[in-house]
């Protein structure tokens, strides 16, 4: 456990030194809610009515700006090689990368969502629940996220590649994200997209490091 | 503890690299991988690292420790040094002592150690994206320093040192050899290390090429 927790901690003061990764998502997240507003002009109803999918969609794209770099960083500079000697097996490692990349960038984006959501004019109500099934969502988003990182860590120009294999897996958390909070503001209270939710990112969570470590072992060859 | 490799073949891109190798190296004893640019060292000490899985033969471990494996006796210094820039020195390093050393206890004094042995004491508070060259190798040999581990795999450890870090670099080599472990080392200056043997690789390069 305590080189598992060493190399979280590791990657998340790299990113914090690093900076640059976090500040580029962030913008991009605003700009692209910022955008919005201004193409489609300031019908309040209708903003109003499709906030929650314009937050997720966007926050969905702006967590993949930062995937290219989990592994890639590690396995430009020769750590990789030495972390696959450590004694942590490839799939904790893969973990640890996409728990801290999830700590870094998931969880900043999911907490800047519902200071954009009042560009959008998004219910009172729904700011709280927006923000839960952030944070409960996107443990899929950066896991799966690992998986198309650990394909694509060789390959030229992989960020574009990145998003073309690892969109179509966001698909279910998009579903379910914005279903989840249509349910929970509903008179009903129905809670079960929301479970549908957690149990995507549970599933995500612990497949998507035996899948990442499959491929980083191809990778290393 | 003896490191085993029975008629050993090795592939890189569809081709062989390394063909029919066996050697036997016990503990004490030092492997030098000689031969020319592309005549399989970089491959042979990766598969040995367990990166590579051969793709006939095999590399076996005698006497060894049970439950571990392969990968987490062994040290890797390849080409490129694992370090980050944005961390200092001692970060860089403290780092790898916690998450490559299991044992635990100590590892204050083994981080500083490993630091005054190859004279890094002085930068460590520099971050590492500062560093030479030959200072950015001697920061990634200073990990074999820091947790104990019998197999030493080294890349041309010498690449971009001073004369001075090559002889304290052989000095360390034969002190971990004297302590029962064994190092496999790819190289093309002469090491002057006692129990070494050398395995000129490129046999097979050569018959392609007739």
């Amino acid at each position: 456990m305590r080189p598992f927790l060493t190399l979280v901690a590791r990657d998340l003061k790299l990113a914090v030194r690093q900076g640059g990764a976090l500040g580029t998502a962030l913008g991009f997240y605003m700009l692209v809610v910022t955008l919005l507003p201004l193409g489609l002009g300031a019908d309040l109803n209708l903003l109003s009515r499709i906030a929650a999918g314009v937050l997720w969609i966007a926050l969905l794209l702006s967590a993949l700006l930062s995937l290219p770099r989990v592994f890639a960083s590690d396995y430009e500079d020769g750590s990789l090689d030495i972390l696959a000697t450590g004694p942590l097996p490839l799939e904790l490692v893969a973990a640890a990368k996409a728990l801290a990349h999830w700590i870094s960038t998931s969880i900043p984006l999911a907490l800047l969502a519902p200071v954009l959501g009042i560009l959008l004019n998004l219910e009172i109500d729904a700011y709280p629940i927006l923000v839960a099934t952030m944070l409960i969502g996107t443990p899929a988003v950066s896991f799966i996220g690992a998986v198309g990182a650990a394909l694509t860590l060789r390959a030229h120009r992989g960020g574009l590649l990145i998003a073309l294999l690892v969109l179509p897996f966001y698909v279910p958390t998009l579903i379910f994200g914005i279903a989840s909070i249509s349910a929970l503001l509903g008179p009903d209270g129905v809670t079960s997209p929301f479970l549908i939710l957690t149990a995507i990112s549970l599933a995500a969570v612990v497949l998507g490091p035996v899948a990442a470590a499959a491929a980083l072992r191809i990778q290393m060859q | 503890m003896q490191l085993v490799a029975e008629n050993l073949a090795l592939e890189r891109g569809g081709r062989t690299v390394v063909g029919g190798l066996s050697f036997r190296l016990a503990s004490g004893e030092a492997l030098l991988l000689t031969g020319p640019n592309g005549s399989g060292k970089t491959t042979l000490l990766r598969a040995l690292a367990g990166f590579l899985a051969p793709s006939s033969g095999a590399i076996l471990l005698a006497e060894a420790p049970p439950e571990r494996e392969r990968a987490e006796l062994c040290h890797f210094v390849g080409h490129l040094d694992g370090t980050k820039s944005h961390l200092t020195v001692a970060e860089n390093l403290a780092f790898w002592t916690a998450y490559l050393d299991e044992g635990g206890g100590a590892q204050r004094e083994r981080l500083e150690a490993a630091l005054d042995r190859f004279d890094l004491a002085v930068l460590a508070d520099i971050p590492a994206g500062y560093l030479s060259a030959g200072q950015r190798r001697r920061l990634a040999l200073a990990r074999l320093g820091v947790a104990e581990r019998p197999i030493w795999l080294l890349d041309e450890p010498t690449v971009s040192l001073d004369a001075a870090s090559v002889a304290l670099l052989i000095k360390v080599i034969a002190a971990h050899l004297a302590g029962g472990g064994l190092a496999a080392i790819a190289t093309h200056v002469p090491m002057a290390l006692e129990r070494a043997r050398e395995v000129r690789l490129g046999a097979a390069a050569a018959e392609r090429s007739q």
